[in-house]
């Protein structure tokens, strides 16, 4: 476990109560996720785990306040956030929830700095201010040569970074990550994972990575399993017949 | 928000510029149709509009334009000059004749008689000769417009002869004038000599012009003198009114040109629409991602009105731009002679610019809108 870890166990900052929820397909209603109650310390780098359609998508999705659940409570950092009016989550959600997409969903036609600094300038802060503090941001990333560029003319890596950046940038204190590593070799998947530990878990936040990359899977304080919307193991590392 | 909105549509070259192709096209298309349309009209006008200085046109009660007339007897000219707020009064001659050129074809034309004395009754400006050539026995004054359908090119007519109902008519001089509805050639001439160039009827008179005496009210003298004569009096601006109604209710022009308007519109809705829908369907991941970090609908609507707005300003000053560039290059040509864009033409051009973005942009955001920021993760 980390040493930020070590200091901020008593600190839950995302507490589940219950969680369900349903999606209706045609006549049929199914029941992806069945009383999720779980806590996430700040300070974690947690892994939620499962194969495909086990839920692992929908519970990410509804921790991080972007999709309601059918049933149960969610806090974030004690805020009761589906309580919240639309706006006031949304609001929320700007000033509190850094995200990392897998195709990393940069805009093609800004640059590495300007898409770096997207939440920054949706709070509302001055284009050209927002911009120099992802700069900074991808100077301490090692890209802040690749600041003027456009999406298309950087790597994956590079992309994945800005995309790193624009998750880090206003200091949230939560950060989801959905298959980080999935576009990239074991080697870069490493180098990234150690970035987001270094500079992602600095201030006692949380993050959360869904992933299904079993070469990172020694990086994490904790890793969640996922079986058929249910949590079916929780620990530090992962069980033995997976 | 809106910088990166703007950044998102300019960014995609292809789409920008199909965007701006579709509305300025649709832009184009609507302005120089309805500037066509309302300048073509207006020629159901130019008998009026060539004759700026009467104030008043007195005729038969069922004549209804400058073209479509009853003569009246002779003595209707001294029953309006009895009226009181009455000026000056004119007669006014207006028939269709045949004329043979030197060629020896025959071509239709309209003969305009003018007041003997005053020469009212003929265009204001001139462009070749004086005005008073008209005292010069057989001389007649041709419009500019019809030089073009006797003559060549650049070729100047004054000293030609024309055989009017077998009478020598020379022309003299070359008006400056508005052309007519069917462009037809005009010849002026003076009243007394319109008489013996037209066929002969019992009656001659087309119309009496006048003029209102200081401070009168033209709409006033009108119906003073109606009730005083019982003749059909307009003042100049309702008989110019009747001569575009005229147009409007017999003819299949605003049909034809309202079709055409209507079809500028669908085509910019298809284009446009086609091309945002193509826009925002590849740039939903954006969107998505967007929501999922917290730009509200508020903004996401801001930056999709932000980019209607660029694309409409942009394609419809370049749609305008094209209608004047169209009217600037055919100015000398005879047919658009005197055409000029009227500022209500633009104006409807926007609000059609408007409401095609508004119902292709709101397409295109209710799609936007409708994506779940969670879409990001699938």
């Amino acid at each position: 476990m980390s040493a930020a870890a070590d200091t901020a166990t008593a600190i839950a900052a995302i507490s589940t109560r219950g969680v369900a929820r349903d999606f209706t397909a045609g006549q049929q209603t199914i029941r992806v996720l069945h009383g999720i109650d779980l806590d996430v310390r700040a300070g974690e780098l947690t892994y939620l785990v499962g194969e495909s359609g086990s839920g692992k998508t929908t519970l990410i999705s509804i921790m991080c306040g972007i999709l309601w659940p059918t049933e149960g409570e969610v806090r974030l950092f004690g805020t009761d956030i589906y309580r919240l009016s639309d706006s006031d989550l949304v609001d929320f959600r700007l000033r509190n929830v850094g995200f990392i997409f897998q195709q990393y969903n940069l805009i093609p036609a800004i640059d590495a700095a300007s898409n770096a600094a997207v939440p920054l300038i949706a709070q509302g802060m001055d284009r050209l201010e927002a911009r120099e503090r992802a700069i900074e941001l991808l100077a301490a990333l090692n890209i802040a040569d690749q600041a003027n560029k456009l999406p298309n003319q950087l790597s994956g890596g590079q992309q994945q970074r800005v995309a790193i950046a624009r998750a880090l940038v206003h200091q949230p204190r939560l950060i989801v990550c959905d298959e980080p590593t999935a576009a990239l070799d074991a080697r870069s998947g490493r180098r990234v994972m150690d970035l987001l530990r270094e500079v992602a878990l600095a201030d006692d936040r949380s993050v959360i990575i869904v992933t299904h990359d079993n070469r990172i899977f020694d990086l994490a304080d904790r890793i969640l399993v996922l079986e058929d919307g249910r949590i079916t193991h929780d620990g530090r590392d992962m069980p033995k017949d997976h | 928000m809106v910088w990166i909105a703007i950044r998102m549509l300019t960014g995609d070259a292809t789409k920008f510029y199909g965007l701006l192709f579709g509305i300025a096209f649709s832009t184009l298309l609507i302005t120089q149709q309805l500037t066509i349309f309302v300048n073509l009209i207006e020629r159901g006008a130019s008998g009026v509009y060539n004759v700026p200085s009467a104030d008043v046109w007195v005729m038969d009660p069922v004549s209804r334009t400058t073209d479509v007339n009853l003569p009246m007897p002779s003595t209707a000219l001294d029953r309006v000059r009895s009226v009181a707020g009455v000026e000056w009064a004119v007669p006014h001659l207006r028939a269709a004749a045949s004329v043979r050129t030197k060629e020896g074809d025959l071509e239709g034309v309209s003969v305009i008689g003018v007041d003997d004395a005053t020469l009212i009754g003929l265009p204001r400006r001139m462009a070749s000769g004086a005005a008073d050539v008209l005292e010069r026995p057989d001389a007649v004054v041709i419009d500019d417009v019809g030089t073009t359908r006797f003559f060549p090119e650049g070729y100047d007519p004054v000293g030609e002869r024309l055989e009017l109902n077998d009478q020598r008519a020379v022309i003299m001089g070359v008006a400056d004038a508005i052309p007519s509805f069917t462009s037809q050639v005009t010849l002026y001439t003076r009243y007394s000599r319109a008489l013996n160039f037209v066929p002969g009827t019992r009656n001659r008179l087309s119309f009496v012009l006048v003029g209102a005496a200081p401070g009168v009210d033209a709409k006033a003298l009108a119906a003073r003198i109606t009730q005083d004569t019982g003749l059909r009096a307009r003042t100049r601006d309702e008989f110019a009114r009747d001569g575009v109604d005229f147009i409007i209710e017999n003819t299949g022009i605003p049909l034809n040109f309202g079709i055409t308007v209507l079809l500028g519109f669908v085509v910019g809705v298809a284009i446009v629409g086609l091309t945002f829908s193509l826009f925002i369907r590849d740039n939903i991941k954006q969107f998505g991602a967007l929501k999922a970090i917290g730009v509200n609908n508020a903004k996401i609507r801001r930056m999709v009105a932000a980019q209607a707005a660029m694309v409409g300003l942009i394609g419809y000053g370049l749609g305008v731009l094209g209608t004047v560039g169209f009217i600037w290059g055919f100015s000398s040509n005879p047919t658009f002679k005197g055409f000029y864009i009227p500022w209500q033409v633009p104006l409807i051009s926007l609000v059609a610019v408007a409401l095609i973005l508004a119902l292709t942009g709101w397409i295109a955001l209710r799609r936007v809108l409708k994506t779940e920021p969670a879409a990001v993760f699938r």
